[in-house]
């Protein structure tokens, strides 16, 4: 909401001092969260004045038409000799009144006017159009032509108030009274303690059974309707200036006099008005609810087929407007028209004010995409006493501008009703702040905002029509506790019970990243939009679980309507944007939830709110919403170590991407088992199918390798790119918990070191695991050192693994024969697990 | 050097001479004095101080000497034993002063060499930052929870006091989820067929937590949340917010100015303070706005152009977020009794503290990944 503060100040007596800034101040601490405040003609200076076309010469020989002109503009340039000016519009004739800035003068922008030769004459000054004098669009674009009434040599910045203060206020939700100059005055009264004049306290005459014929079949829908008519409009009658220059600045276009003036009486009091050209208006005005498939062609040029729920205003043909939201075409007042058979426009007018449900409005501006001002304020909450005083002021304004006639006759329908009231403890106030302010400050803040309150301990307050917003007792006492200053309010704190810190999965999620972190990997957060296309380029297979996404309606991008399942093509499209921009040796994670659609996706029902839902309620709800587990991911490309002056590097490989899955599962304390593995993305002879073991069960929780070439090459990565994923939530369920502490002994390690020879395709974890088993309690530790693979030595498709086996009792130094004894037993169960025989 | 005599007579032992004990130790303190490095040296202690050095010998002879012989022997050789020893001592300390002085200096590095082998990672500051301000209020008893991203409507609206045809609804900027079987699309009164959202706030969190936690509850949730905002340098589409929520007896709007105090405080130094403004959100009444003293000018830059502020924009204050006492309607709509609990909650932006705090210029660096922008931020924040 634009608020001049010229207006404002009809309506408050502010002290003359008092700044734009000032006022903003007062009323963001109120709560009116007032923007930004517009310097309106800030830099603009005289010789502004108002001056008569005396002679026009066109200018030939130029690209564009040029005007030679005399003005005549009074004394206003000391001699009083007509001023020449060339001027390139061409919306002007001679005798016409027009704004004309002197030499000396500087328009907004800093734009100083001095006499200067352009297309051979001298031009003292300029003819200015009202974009160049910072009035805002008039839709014209040509230079401003004024009422032939207005005095030549008058100082134009007076006349059209070009110097102003304009408030813009971003009005909250809660509080469509304030979406009017007079809400805002009301506000700004109370904030300085000044009395409000209010615009809405004006004569208006009571009904009676003369009016427009008006039927409201949904009192519900529309519970007030004001109907008053005026005729003998002249056509030709135009706004003033005073009432376009109002308008202009809090953001309107000025169209015709009826529309403008029902535009300005919305702006001025809050209640949106609609005039309906009489002579167009066939019979009764109704309002119902559509009949499905009514159609309406509206003031936009739009035709809309109607909802049923959609409220209407109708004469005897149907439809003629959206009720509160927009008019329809076929009633609409007509602009002036100068014809042959004289001046051609609306002579007669109804004006409707009326009072629509919120949500009905609400719905049907949703349902048609369609916002205008009537429908913001009816949704937002407009006063139903304010049609009566509305329509009269608009009936007077057309009467004075227009040189109408009000009707006597006089239309309310209105549905009985009443006042809200709500009781409230007088110390509620108190207990919400934490402050004492005490019954008296209470009820003379509430009076202050309108309310009326009676009662003492108990007090029982009925809310100005106005404020529909007052509803509950919270909603008085922040009344109370915005007037007497949130910044008063002290700064105390709760006395809480003791928490227990963080959960395990949390804590686990912070390990997780600080160990993948500590390993070289930098966190990489992704958006979750993917396109479907990036399954095939993951190589998934057609029945893959993964392909089964989770859309949205309204996606940013159609190209990536979907919600992620695995974080893949988030993370390597964060590797290619890296690689792009000149990193090749890259390692990056995220830790991140990825969404699955359950077997039967139910929609999610609609609860109510007046009680808390029951547990099976809760229950139905869940089961509508996707599964939703974390996933944690790794993608690398490019060094893993650096080369350097301490020698050669290493590439980032398979190998790295298993590491780094081990490193999660040893945070989330999960035994990871490693085998080999084929899935989609990764490359089918170096991907590694993680598996955990929980409640007896063993669980594929992710893989780990070197992608698969097709995929690095659908998704333009470096070569040889490797990545893990893993489900953290299936591993974190796998962990086991407390770590139990070993008993470390201090007797001297027998170290023994094996090399085996196995078949190629033998995984070294089979032959270890047998190792292990076979050496038994004595072993402490085992490590392959070395895999070797050499044909002429070992033998066509063979390789030999080389193990360090340590040996330690807990109670004695082991002799050199039973270390031995143990190992050789472990050599014993390889061979006869995995055909490894020792090398000789 | 001599070798040990093996075919002595046991009466007669040349070795337990004087000359000869004599000898062995001038022998001894020769090829010390000889050793010209620790190396050598260690030689030269084997040699004459060892198990089978000369003096060792003769020192097991002395055993076969009459008794009377014994003493006297048994003297020369433990003071020759002495002096060899102290003169190993000290030419190991000599040699020992010369390695320092010479042979490390000579085994000198180049330590400004660069060892950038396997580069530091990093976790990203979205991340860190959460945990940060979380450890703020786990420290003063609250509990972290979460919740989904994909909510139901109910939770992201209804239950907030958002009810179907409330304006906030449609100001929301939603994205709604389709239903399962893939059509269904259209927008229905106040929501979609499926009734299912991505949240566009962690509020859900404070619902599921007041209908899951056992009363009083004092929750901090963190959280991605989504906004049909195209990615440009102040908006994105995905967020992250920090709420808290506190229901208890008795709590007022002293205690949420109080609280927010203290959490500027915590991440921002002493002195720090916040301040309220009157706003409308649904889920609150009395609702405010919540901005902080700017950290940078702590609000001398406010009508002092010869000192502007880049931070604050010579504002003095810095814009947080919302915050207000929880709407008794939510706290019906979540079983808790309005008459008897009362509550206050906050929330702002993760992103936009992260710009202010950490002078971030442009949105678009915290999402694109880019390990330029991320492995500054280390570890913690």
């Amino acid at each position: 909401m634009r608020v001049p503060l010229s207006w404002l100040r009809e309506y408050v007596d502010l002290p003359a001092t008092e700044t734009g800034r000032d006022v903003q101040e007062k009323l963001v601490s109120a709560g009116l969260e007032v923007e930004t405040v517009e310097q309106l003609g800030a830099d603009l200076k005289g010789p502004l004045v108002v001056g008569q076309v005396l002679t026009i010469e066109e200018l030939e020989g130029f690209k564009k038409p040029i005007r030679f002109c005399t003005v005549d503009v009074g004394r206003a340039n000391g001699t009083g000799e007509p001023q020449e000016i060339v001027c390139g519009a061409r919306n002007f004739v001679v005798g016409d009144k027009v704004v004309v800035v002197l030499p000396g003068a500087t328009l907004p922008g800093g734009f100083s006017i001095a006499a200067r030769k352009t297309y051979g004459r001298t031009s003292h000054g300029m003819i200015c159009s009202g974009d160049e004098l910072g009035m805002g669009d008039d839709g014209s674009h040509g230079i401003i032509v004024l009422p032939p009434e207005t005095e030549v040599g008058r100082n134009a910045i007076e006349l059209l108030e070009l110097v102003d203060e304009v408030l813009d206020i971003a009005v909250t939700a809660n509080r469509g009274d304030c979406l009017s100059i007079r809400g805002v005055a009301r506000e700004t009264a109370i904030a300085y303690g000044l009395p409000l004049r209010d615009p809405a306290l004006i004569d208006v005459p009571a009904p009676n059974a003369y009016g427009y014929p008006v039927q409201v079949s949904d009192p519900f829908g529309c519970d007030r309707f004001t109907a008053r008519t005026v005729t003998g409009l002249r056509p030709e009658a135009r706004s003033p200036i005073w009432l376009q220059r109002r308008l202009q600045k809090v953001g309107m276009r000025p169209i015709s006099l009826a529309v403008d003036v029902t535009n300005y009486v919305m702006m001025e009091q809050g209640q949106p008005l609609h005039a309906y050209d009489r002579s167009l208006v066939r019979g009764t005005i109704g309002v119902r609810r559509a009949q499905e498939g009514d159609k309406l062609v509206t003031l936009d040029g739009v035709e809309r087929t109607l909802h049923a729920e959609d409220l209407v205003i109708t004469d005897d043909r149907g439809p003629i407007g959206l009720a509160g939201v927009m008019g329809g075409a076929n009633t609409e007042i007509a602009d002036h028209e100068v014809t042959e058979n004289g001046v051609n426009g609306t002579s007669d007018v109804v004006i409707e004010a009326a009072h629509f449900d919120a949500v009905a409005i609400a719905r049907t501006s949703r349902r048609h995409k369609l916002l205008s001002e009537a429908s913001r304020r009816f949704e937002r909450g407009v006063d139903p006493n304010a049609a009566a005083a509305a329509a009269q002021r608009t009936v007077d304004l057309l009467v004075l501008l227009a040189g109408g006639t009000a009707e006597a006759g006089v239309t309310e329908v209105v549905a009985p009703s009443a006042p809200h009231t709500i009781t409230v403890p007088a110390d509620h106030p108190d207990k919400v702040a934490g402050v004492e302010y005490g019954r008296e400050t209470v009820v003379r803040r509430l009076q202050e905002v309108g309310c009326d309150v009676y009662g003492q301990d108990e007090l029982i307050v009925t809310v100005p029509s106005w404020r529909p917003d007052l509803v509950d007792p919270n909603d008085l006492a922040e009344e109370v506790i915005r007037l007497e200053g949130y910044e008063n309010l002290p700064s105390t704190l709760p006395k809480l019970p003791s928490g227990r810190g963080l959960t395990h999965r949390q804590r686990l999620h912070r390990r997780v990243g600080r160990a993948l972190a500590g390993a070289g990997y930098v966190e990489a957060p992704n958006y979750p939009f993917v396109g479907e296309q990036v399954f095939d380029q993951l190589g998934l297979a057609a029945d893959d679980p993964a392909r089964r996404v989770v859309k949205l309606v309204n996606p940013l991008s159609d190209e990536e309507p979907a919600l992620r399942t695995t974080l893949l093509p988030g993370l390597l499209g964060a590797l290619r944007r890296n690689g792009g921009r000149g990193a090749h040796d890259l390692a990056l994670f995220e830790t991140g939830l990825v969404f699955h659609p359950r077997e039967e996706q139910r929609a999610a029902v609609h609860l109510p709110v007046d009680r808390r839902p029951t547990d099976a309620e809760i229950a139905t709800l869940n089961a509508a919403l996707p599964e939703q587990p974390r996933h944690v991911a790794v993608v690398l490309t490019g060094a893993r170590e650096q080369a350097g002056w301490w020698g050669e590097g290493r590439p980032a490989g398979w190998a790295d991407a298993v590491d780094a899955a081990r490193a999660v599962a040893r945070e989330a304390g999960a035994d990871l088992v490693v085998r080999k593995g084929q899935y989609g993305p990764w490359h089918p002879g170096r991907c590694a199918e993680l598996v955990v073991v929980a409640d007896g069960t063993e669980q594929v929780v992710g893989h780990a390798g070197e992608l698969h070439p097709r995929v690095v090459k659908a998704l333009g990565l470096p070569e040889r790119t490797c990545a893990t994923e893993l489900n953290l939530d299936a591993l974190e369920a796998a962990g086991d918990g407390v770590p139990q502490a070993p008993r470390i002994s201090t007797f001297p390690v027998a170290t023994q070191d094996v090399a085996l020879v196995v078949e190629r395709p033998v995984p070294a974890a089979d032959v270890e695991a047998a190792l292990r088993e076979g050496a038994g309690e004595l072993l402490e530790s085992i490590r392959l050192f070395d895999v070797y693979e050499n044909a002429e030595q070992l033998g066509e498709g063979k390789k030999s693994l080389a193990y360090a086996l340590r040996f330690r009792a807990g109670d004695r130094t082991l002799t050199v024969d039973e270390a031995s004894a143990a190992r050789d037993a472990a050599i014993a169960l390889a061979g006869e697990r995995t055909g490894a025989v020792l090398r000789g | 050097m001599s070798a040990p005599n093996k075919s002595y007579d046991p009466v007669e032992v040349e070795t337990l001479k004087p000359e000869e004990i004599e000898r062995m130790r001038d022998e001894a303190l020769a090829a010390f004095a000889a050793a010209g490095s620790l190396d050598a040296l260690h030689e030269a202690k084997v040699a004459h101080t060892g198990p089978a050095s000369p003096l060792a010998l003769a020192n097991r002879e002395i055993g076969a000497l009459p008794p009377h012989a014994k003493a006297e022997a048994g003297k020369r050789v433990g003071m020759a034993r002495g002096g060899v020893n102290k003169a190993l001592a000290a030419r190991q300390a000599e040699l020992e002063a010369e390695r320092d002085a010479r042979v490390l200096v000579e085994e000198d590095v180049d330590v400004t060499l660069p060892y950038d082998r396997v580069r530091s990672g990093a976790r990203h500051p979205l991340t860190t930052l959460s945990e940060r301000i979380e450890d703020i209020f786990v420290a003063m008893g609250y509990e972290v929870a979460e919740g989904p991203q994909v909510e139901a409507e109910w939770f992201n609206f209804d239950a907030l006091n958002i009810g179907p045809d409330h304006p906030a609804r449609g100001e929301a900027d939603t994205f709604f989820v389709q239903t399962a079987s893939g059509g269904g699309s259209a927008v229905r009164e106040g929501g979609t067929e499926s009734g299912v959202v991505l949240r566009t706030h962690t509020s859900p969190v404070q619902i599921r937590s007041l209908l899951e936690r056992e009363l009083p509850v004092y929750v901090i949730c963190p959280g991605r949340v989504y906004r049909t905002d195209e990615l440009d340098a102040t908006h994105t589409p995905v967020f992250h917010q920090v709420e808290l929520l506190a229901v208890d007896e008795g709590l007022t709007m002293a205690d949420l100015k109080g609280t927010l105090d203290h959490m500027v405080q915590s991440l921002f130094g002493e002195g720090m303070k916040t301040r309220l403004r009157p706003n409308f959100f649904p889920f609150t009444e009395p609702s405010a706005e919540m901005d902080m003293l700017c950290y940078v000018c702590k609000g001398e830059s406010v009508g002092n152009p010869d000192r502007p502020c880049r931070t604050c924009s010579s504002e003095g204050w810095i814009e947080l977020g919302g915050c207000g006492m929880v709407n008794p309607r939510v706290l019906t709509a979540c079983g808790v009794d309005p008459e008897k609990y009362s509550g206050f909650a906050f929330g702002f932006g993760i992103e936009r503290m992260l710009m202010f705090r950490h002078n971030v210029e442009d949105m678009r660096d915290m999402v694109e990944g880019d390990v330029r922008f991320t492995r500054p931020f280390g570890m913690e924040i």
